[in-house]
């Protein structure tokens, strides 16, 4: 069997590391779940792998702010093995706190020195759990991550920080770089500000890439959407499809094609 | 360090209860007399280290003296004579008796661990356990509700060989968030605090730990000023083969996670005292859920590999129940305090034996797995401590620099207690019939469902993470806009089973007036919620959360005497055991003079396991021109009983037309009756509803206020599938039901009465803003 190894990368505090694991599986590839100590202590290389998925959690509590910490560990101790994985097209997905972390750790969206897009409180001020409805964004994306997803889709969130705040240069860049995934809209596609963009993100923006397309950043969970139960109104709505493990399995195709 | 020796053997009766409540031991005089001649018997005086350990051990909190104490009971029914009844334990012979009575093979493990523990697969079991956080919440309402979290999710952690958390529950009784400043006593917090408090602390705490809450209530009553209630639970599952610990003579006493600091000293023996306005809130406990969620992360890999004997977790008491409690299992323990990480400098030994600083877990490891299992923890940072070892001795010996600090026969600490003996009265009263008149029906109706009790909480939901670990397949907010009020909340806990755990719960205000009442209501309740949504009554068990006030005269023991009885009949009628609980006694606040309580309280907590999540249903309405029915008898009373047989026969019915795919929605009639339960279907559903009062299957009753609003118990609305009708109608033949409307395409909901049309006749979207603009905006 020759199925896609794939990181999820845990530390203190990640929490959606066995559900990202179980999404991946599902997927058709071969998730590990891995402390990042272990990479740390070189005990495991990122070389092995051709997905790195950084999961949902609070990791380290989400001391100084969301996902700062871990941020940190990528960006001091373990950089040259990132860019090296990124470097060859592997694919880097970062899910909430995840996400969070990426956009502190210097290399996500833009390979810089400085912090140019972050992940605030949420314009409610308070931790937001709720499914939204997600705008599919033509751009870098569609040719991996995206691949075939309809044109709104659906997902749950679940934080604190997640909204999306950056300088006009960045954005502007962003843009032109079609780098923006999803972005959060109504029932019809629209945007149509709280609830349905429940954090108050810049321009509704859900989730980026990098300008090459294979590292991406999402509020939303993909992995808490791989089977049709999960859905909230499954109930009454047999013919949905579980559009989180799209995301997933886009991404697996695309690393057994590709890489 | 400093080890005080107490002079007990000197003191007179009225030295020795002086002495209780000096040093916050709670013992009464008959205990500190038994204490006293054990010390007499061994010629002298017990140390701080030795009295505070058989206070905690003692305590009403870790030996529930009132619950298992023998009762000479008296009472007389209604039209009755007086009768009399003897309980040796009350517990024993009640709550305890009906479990054994129904000796269910999938019981696994009941009332001796941590949690109550039922098989879920051939491999798999579940764990289940509901605590309370009153005093401490009362007092610092964030910390107070967040440890309350913490503590309960490592009663799951340390049952068996440790399970691992998947769902939390909460449920909060509070003063009404609208009550007036000026009218709240000094020392006490606003409700309103209290309850922002409460929530933020069990958002911050379970959200980190990863654990989805998914189910809860809260219900608000004047009752609550003084004393809020904090109920937290939390579900688990583990191996069905790591359901059982021992400890063997020799085994390593390894403490694991936070550090000891003087947070919580005493905690144990203060929530059996009254607050009042000078308590400190040194009492209260400090939590990090990230040093527990490392504990879980490591111990769940120490524990598959199998190189532990036992578990526990520290709660109230600290080291000194913990580490004493699983010597039990040996039949002794040496521990040496000094070795304790400490979170400063400067606690006594006493200090380090009884606090009850969070995040800590002690392990019985044998010798020769130490370095592995060591090896696993300080991998991920975990900090874990040898303390000592578990020997056969009989003795609990605990040493400070190797000086000994106390040694206490463990069949003395463990066994010593003096047995309370009490009496109690209840006498039934004949419950008044409440008459309301309202005009206007529909306002009515809007009044209700905007009312505290009633009324949206969505505004507390969303602020946890109930999808966290992606099983949550019945959600705590349904329907077509994600706001429904769900019945109960199903898990879907393994990726390649569609096997299902539903979680439900009852909780009610009936014990100002009638305990019984409470009990049978409550128990209806989380069956009903637990039924609406496809729960399995053969496959079903129950908690049981005892809140109580002042138990100082015969009268209030007798409201508890009545609960257990009705804990017994309905569990006899249900067929459904009883599988942990924990009692909360003394929620009461002195005031002067004047001793508040809060109004008796028992929480019911149920859970089922499916065999097939696809069954289930939410409580939306799905489709314009489904028939609507009504299960149940409707009847005109303040103080609900349940009709044991008539209930049976309607809860079994409707679960086999819930599996037989007969319903497309049910919602059980609760508070608000007929006319909130309906309501609620449509707004949640976005579609309309006619019913008609002539067809509801009533009971003495002339007026459509009555119908709509009795809160008559084992009631549920059926959206029942027009093409499925005729079986629908073949399997609930024989039980009470009726078929009283159907669905509309137009968004109204329509109520013809029993003289004249349209009793109530308003849009869905109104009713929906009525419910959700109480705590809509809270913020």
């Amino acid at each position: 069997m020759n199925k896609t190894k794939v990181i999820v990368l845990r530390t203190a505090g990640t929490n959606c590391d066995i559900e990202t694991a179980n999404g991946f599986k599902l997927a058709g590839a071969d998730p590990e779940i891995v402390h990042i100590n272990k990479f740390l202590r070189n005990e495991k290389s990122f070389s092995d792998y051709k997905i790195l998925a950084v999961p949902g959690g609070f990791s380290y509590g989400d001391d100084i702010s969301a996902g700062k910490v871990f941020a940190n560990k990528l960006k001091y101790k373990l950089k040259n093995e990132i860019m090296e994985f990124t470097k060859n097209g592997k694919l880097i997905i970062g899910i909430c706190n995840g996400f969070q972390i990426l956009v502190k750790s210097g290399f996500f969206p833009f390979i810089e020195n400085k912090q140019s897009v972050t992940l605030t409180n949420n314009d409610s001020g308070k931790f937001e759990c709720r499914w939204v409805y997600l705008k599919t964004m033509k751009g870098i994306a569609n040719k991996i991550w995206t691949k075939g997803l309809p044109d709104v889709i659906q997902l749950p969130i679940a934080h604190g920080e997640g909204k999306f705040v950056c300088e006009k240069d960045t954005l502007k860049k962003i843009k032109q770089n079609s780098q923006i995934v999803f972005k959060y809209v109504d029932e019809k596609g629209k945007s149509s500000g709280f609830p349905y963009n429940p954090n108050g993100s810049v321009e509704d923006i859900v989730g980026i890439t990098n300008p090459e397309g294979n590292i991406f950043g999402l509020m939303p969970h993909p992995e808490r959407f791989v089977v049709k139960q999960q859905y909230p109104l499954w109930t009454k709505d047999k013919n949905v499809e579980p559009f989180g493990l799209m995301i997933l399995k886009n991404a697996v195709d695309y690393a057994k094609s590709n890489l | 360090m400093e080890i005080k020796t107490i002079d007990i053997l000197s003191a007179s009766e009225t030295q020795l209860q002086e002495m209780s409540k000096k040093y916050l031991l709670s013992l009464n005089l008959e205990e500190m007399l038994v204490v006293q001649k054990y010390f007499k018997d061994l010629g002298k005086n017990p140390t701080d280290v030795e009295i505070e350990t058989i206070a905690q051990t003692w305590s009403e909190h870790c030996k529930h003296k009132t619950l298992t104490s023998s009762i000479d009971f008296n009472y007389t029914k209604i039209g009755g004579k007086p009768q009399k009844k003897l309980y040796k334990n009350l517990l024993k012979d009640t709550i305890f008796k009906i479990t054994k009575e129904l000796n269910k093979k999938w019981c696994i493990s009941v009332f001796q661990d941590n949690a109550g523990v039922i098989e879920f697969d051939d491999k798999d079991a579940v764990a289940f356990k509901v605590e309370t956080h009153n005093h401490p919440s009362a007092i610092e309402p964030y910390g107070g509700a967040g440890t309350g979290i913490g503590g309960v999710i490592r009663d799951i952690l340390g049952v068996g060989l440790g399970a691992k958390p998947i769902m939390n529950t909460d449920i909060f009784c509070f003063g009404p968030d609208n009550y007036p400043q000026e009218k709240v006593p000094k020392g006490v917090l606003h409700p309103k605090r209290v309850f922002k408090g409460v929530v933020s602390g069990v958002r911050d705490y379970g959200n980190r730990m990863g654990i989805p809450t998914s189910n809860g209530t809260i219900l608000f009553d004047e009752g609550y000023i003084h004393n809020p209630l904090v109920y937290c639970g939390t579900v688990g599952m583990l191996p069905k083969d790591k359901a059982f610990k021992k400890v063997l003579p020799g085994d390593i006493i390894l403490a694991v996670g936070g550090k000891t600091g003087r947070d919580g000293i005493h905690g144990a023996t203060f929530s059996s005292l009254s607050l009042d306005e000078n308590v400190s809130s040194t009492v209260v406990q400090i939590g990090n859920p990230i040093v527990e969620k490392k504990v879980l992360d490591t111990m769940l890999i120490a524990r598959d590999k199998n190189l532990y004997n036992a578990v526990t977790d520290c709660g109230a008491g600290g080291f000194s129940s913990a580490i004493g409690e699983l010597a039990i299992f040996s039949n002794g323990a040496k521990v040496h305090l000094e070795k304790a990480p400490l979170k400063y400098k400067g606690l006594q030994p006493w200090e380090i034996w009884i606090s009850e600083a969070q995040e800590r877990m002690v392990f019985a490891v044998p010798k020769n797995n130490l370095e592995e299992i060591l090896k696993i923890f300080t991998d991920e940072d975990v900090e874990a401590t040898v303390l000592g070892e578990f020997t056969n001795t009989g003795k609990l010996e605990v040493f400070y620099d190797s000086k000994i600090v106390c040694s206490l026969d463990m069949k003395f600490l463990h066994d010593g207690i003096p047995k309370r003996h009490k009496s109690a009265v209840w006498n039934e009263k004949k419950s008044a019939v409440k008459k309301i008149k309202s005009k206007n029906l529909t306002n009515r109706l809007k009044e209700i469902l905007s009312s505290l009790n009633v009324c949206s909480k969505e505004w507390v939901i969303r602020q946890y993470d109930h999808e966290v670990q992606a099983q949550t397949v019945i959600k705590p907010l349904v329907g077509v806009k994600n706001d429904g009020p769900s019945d109960a909340a199903v898990l879907k806990p393994l990726p390649d089973s569609d096997k299902g755990i539903v979680v439900s719960n009852g909780v009610n205000l009936y014990g100002k007036k009638d305990a019984y009442s409470m009990a049978v209501s409550a128990i209806d309740e989380a069956l009903r919620n637990l039924v609406a949504v496809g729960g399995n009554l053969k496959k079903t068990a129950l908690l049981d959360n005892f809140c109580w006030g002042a138990l100082d005269t015969p009268e209030q023991l007798g409201e508890i005497v009545m609960t257990c009885e009705a804990c017994y009949d309905m569990g006899k009628v249900f067929e459904t055991p009883f599988i942990s609980g924990k009692d909360s006694l003394n929620n009461k606040y002195k005031l002067g003079s004047k001793t508040v309580s809060i109004p008796p309280t028992l929480l019911i907590s149920a859970i089922s396991v499916i065999d097939d999540i696809k069954k289930c249903i939410t409580m939306d309405l799905k489709k314009s021109g489904n028939p609507v029915y009504i299960v149940g008898l409707t009847k005109d009373e303040v103080l609900p009983r349940v009709d044991f047989e008539n209930a049976k026969k309607q809860m079994t019915a409707l679960q086999e037309a819930i599996e037989q795919k007969t319903v497309d929605s049910c919602h059980d009639c609760s508070d608000g009756g007929i006319a909130v339960s309906c309501s609620e279907m449509c707004f949640s559903g976005g579609l309309g509803m006619e019913i008609n009062l002539k067809n509801v299957p009533a009971e003495n009753i002339k007026s459509d206020e009555a119908i709509l609003f009795s809160e008559s118990n084992s009631r549920f609305i059926v959206e029942v599938r027009k093409e499925k009708e005729k079986d629908f109608n073949r399997i609930l033949q024989g039980a009470n039901f009726a078929k009283i409307g159907q669905v509309v395409k137009n968004k109204k909901f329509i109520v013809n009465g029993l003289r004249k049309k349209s009793v109530i006749d308003s849009d869905i979207s109104e009713l929906k803003n009525s419910w959700q603009k109480t705590l809509g905006n809270y913020d």
